[in-house]
This record gives C-alpha cells, structure tokens and sequence, in this order.
C-alpha cells in the first residue's frame, strides 16, 4: 500500500500540506454538516480532518465496520449534507454510496461514479462511449476465449482484475507459455471477479506514467511516477515528481473525469510515443500524499473545499 | 502515551496518534491499529487487506 503505515516512533509525523489554503470564515460553508466515511486513518485522512479543522467545518468520523443503513429509514443519517467516502474497501464504499445517493444524500463521490471507476472494464467502457484515448482493451470469460484475444492483441499484453488496486494481480504477458500459466492461475482463483479476463494492449513507457488529479472541473496538479519496473504505482515504489499541468492533459483529464462523471478523481495517464495521452485508469478515492510533496498543491484543502461546494448545494436544494 | 504490542508485547511510546490509525510495531513488524487514545491507549491487531482495498 502506498506506505500509509507510519512508524511506532516519535518523528513520524507526517509533514503538513503546504500554507496558502483558505483559511477558516469561508462563511456559509461552516454550517455544511459533513460526515467522513473511512476505514483508517491515513495521512490523507489526517489531512482531510485538517483541513476540515481549519475551515471549522462540523463532521463526523464514520467507521465503516460500525456503520449500518436502514433502506427504510435514512434516520441519523439525515443530519449530512454531503459525506465523503474514503473508505479502503471498494465494495463497503460503493455500497454505501448507493444507499446515500438513493435517500437523497450528497456524496463525494457519487455512486455511479464509483461503479464505474472501481471497475475497469466499466471505466474503459465509459472512456470509449466518450472518445477518450486508452489503450486497447479486449474482455473474455474464458480461458480459451482470452488466448484467442490475447493472441489476436499480440504480444505482450496486460491482464488485469477488474477490480483491484495497487497493481495487484497486474500481469504482463510476454508470449504464449505465459498466457497459458497465467489464465490458469486466474481459473483456479477464488473469486469470480477473476475468471473475467481484461486484457489491455502494453503501453511502451518512458520509465514513468502521469497520475492528474482532478477537482470538481479542474486539473489541479500531476505528478510523473517513475519507475524502472513497468509498474508505477508508488505502492509499488514508484517515485512521484511534479509534472506541469498543460492545457492539453488538463484538456484530456477534464474530458476523462466527464466521462466517468466527474467528482475527486486521479488519472493515471500513459505517454504513447505515436499517440500520446492515454488514459489506462481512474481513481475515485485516491490517495495523495506523496503527490502534495511533489506538487505544492494543497491537495486535501481542494477535496474539502468541494466536498463543501457539493455540501452547501445539496443544503439549500432541500 | 504508552502501550503493549499485542502481538510481542513490546512497550511502544506513541505521541499524536488517532483512533484509527496504523502503525506498525518497531520490535515484531506487526500492523497495529490505534483502537484508542483516551482514557488510555489502546492498540490492536490492524485488519487485514481485503481484495477490494485500494484507492
């Protein structure tokens, strides 16, 4: 994971995002209720609270092995305007969003959109309906319908779970043999999920991809993470540096976070020395800290201030 | 503040922690969550990743 363990000793704090947020007094926006769904407290969360601290902001805490919804009865729940969904656990958060988006409640990010950014297959879909460039995408439901796909790809490719995140289970396939083991491995794997076989044509990269985060309708900063192992995760060591935001990736990450339907977004973006931007993922609760670093971007103040836009819509269309 | 590890019952000395964070145990290498910070520390074995974690 992207290191977001901190150490039992005493200088493991996390340095804070940068000055220059708006400070607190922002006015109406403190009588905007906000409820934090999470699982842990990271450093993006700890920065989140800080953020919320300092604009004064009420909010709960929401642990998601606590939490429980009675579809009936929003009851308690009644009281957020808006609840930012952080938690770990993909399926915890969209299902949580369902129910919130359904009783009315505002959510940053909405239900839809987590559906179809916790889903590869369903964000390569979206990215395709829009016209927004990815690589190629193949999907079969068998082991042998994938070796035609990947065959007719041809080599190498990247099989890929639908869901999942931090590079898990992220293969390259480099010929035949390998196909082969590989397909038989996903067979024998518990979960469903695995035997759908998403099978992406492999991007030759520059030692590094772009994650851009997006806003709420703007780019507000990127990083270039490098690696020399083809996977660029920073929870899989990659090291982020700042990446200037041009008017064409902010161009392409607007036009992607419309696609997926817009919210607190991270795109992954892959440099195509033919093509150029391609957009491989998107990200709906993403993690940031090792992008505030990089970039200066008060990344978590950004969050809260949308989640307060969203907040303050949502209170006064009751 | 002060607590045992649960899992090799090392004494760990933590400052500005919160509920629910992770940190992992200097001596055993164990995820350990924060459960607690008032009236008394309080540490427990962190949950594992889930297949669905991630971002």
């Amino acid at each position: 994971m992207d290191s977001s363990s901190s150490g039992a000793s005493a200088d493991n704090e996390p340095s804070s995002p940068p000055a220059g947020v708006p400070g607190p007094g922002s006015g109406h926006r403190s009588s905007v209720k906000v409820g934090v769904l999470l699982s842990r407290v990271r450093v993006e969360e700890k920065w989140l609270f800080e953020a919320l601290d300092k604009r004064g902001v009420d909010y709960d805490r929401l642990d998601d092995r606590e939490v429980e919804f009675n579809l009936a009865d929003p009851g308690a729940w009644r009281k957020y305007d808006v609840v930012l969904e952080r938690s770990l656990s993909f399926g915890r958060g969209l299902y949580a969003l369902q129910v919130l988006n359904q009783w009315g409640i505002a959510t940053v990010n909405r239900a839809a959109v987590a559906a179809t950014c916790g889903d590869k297959l369903a964000t390569s879909a979206a990215l395709q309906a829009a016209g927004v460039p990815q690589p190629a995408v193949r999907v079969a439901f068998t082991p042998e319908a994938a070796l035609a796909a990947i065959e007719a790809m041809g080599y190498p490719v990247v099989l890929k779970p639908v869901v999942g995140s931090w590079g898990r289970l992220v293969s390259k396939v480099n010929d035949r043999e390998s196909a082969e083991a590989l397909l038989e491995h996903r067979e024998v794997l518990g979960n469903y999920q695995q035997q759908i076989y998403y099978i992406q044509e492999y991007i030759t990269k520059p030692g590094r991809d772009i994650r851009v985060f997006v806003v709420g309708g703007e780019a507000i900063a990127a990083i270039y993470r490098s690696s020399p192992h083809w996977i660029t995760n920073t929870a899989r060591g990659g090291v982020g540096s700042n990446c200037p935001v041009t008017p064409e990736l902010s161009a392409l990450s607007l036009a992607t976070a419309a696609a997926v339907g817009g919210g607190v977004l991270a795109l992954d973006v892959l440099e195509d020395s033919e093509r150029g931007f391609l957009i491989n993922e998107v990200n709906h609760t993403m993690e940031f800290h090792s992008s505030v670093s990089a970039t200066g971007v008060d990344i978590p103040g950004k969050i809260i201030d949308y989640t307060l836009t969203v907040g303050q819509a949502a209170r006064e269309a009751r | 503040m002060n607590a045992l590890c649960p899992e090799c019952e090392a004494s760990l000395q933590l400052k500005d922690v919160l509920t629910g964070e992770i940190i992992v145990c200097p001596d055993c290498g164990v995820d350990l969550e924060v459960t607690a910070v008032a009236p008394a520390l309080a540490l427990a074995l962190a949950p594992k990743e889930a297949e669905d974690w991630g971002e």
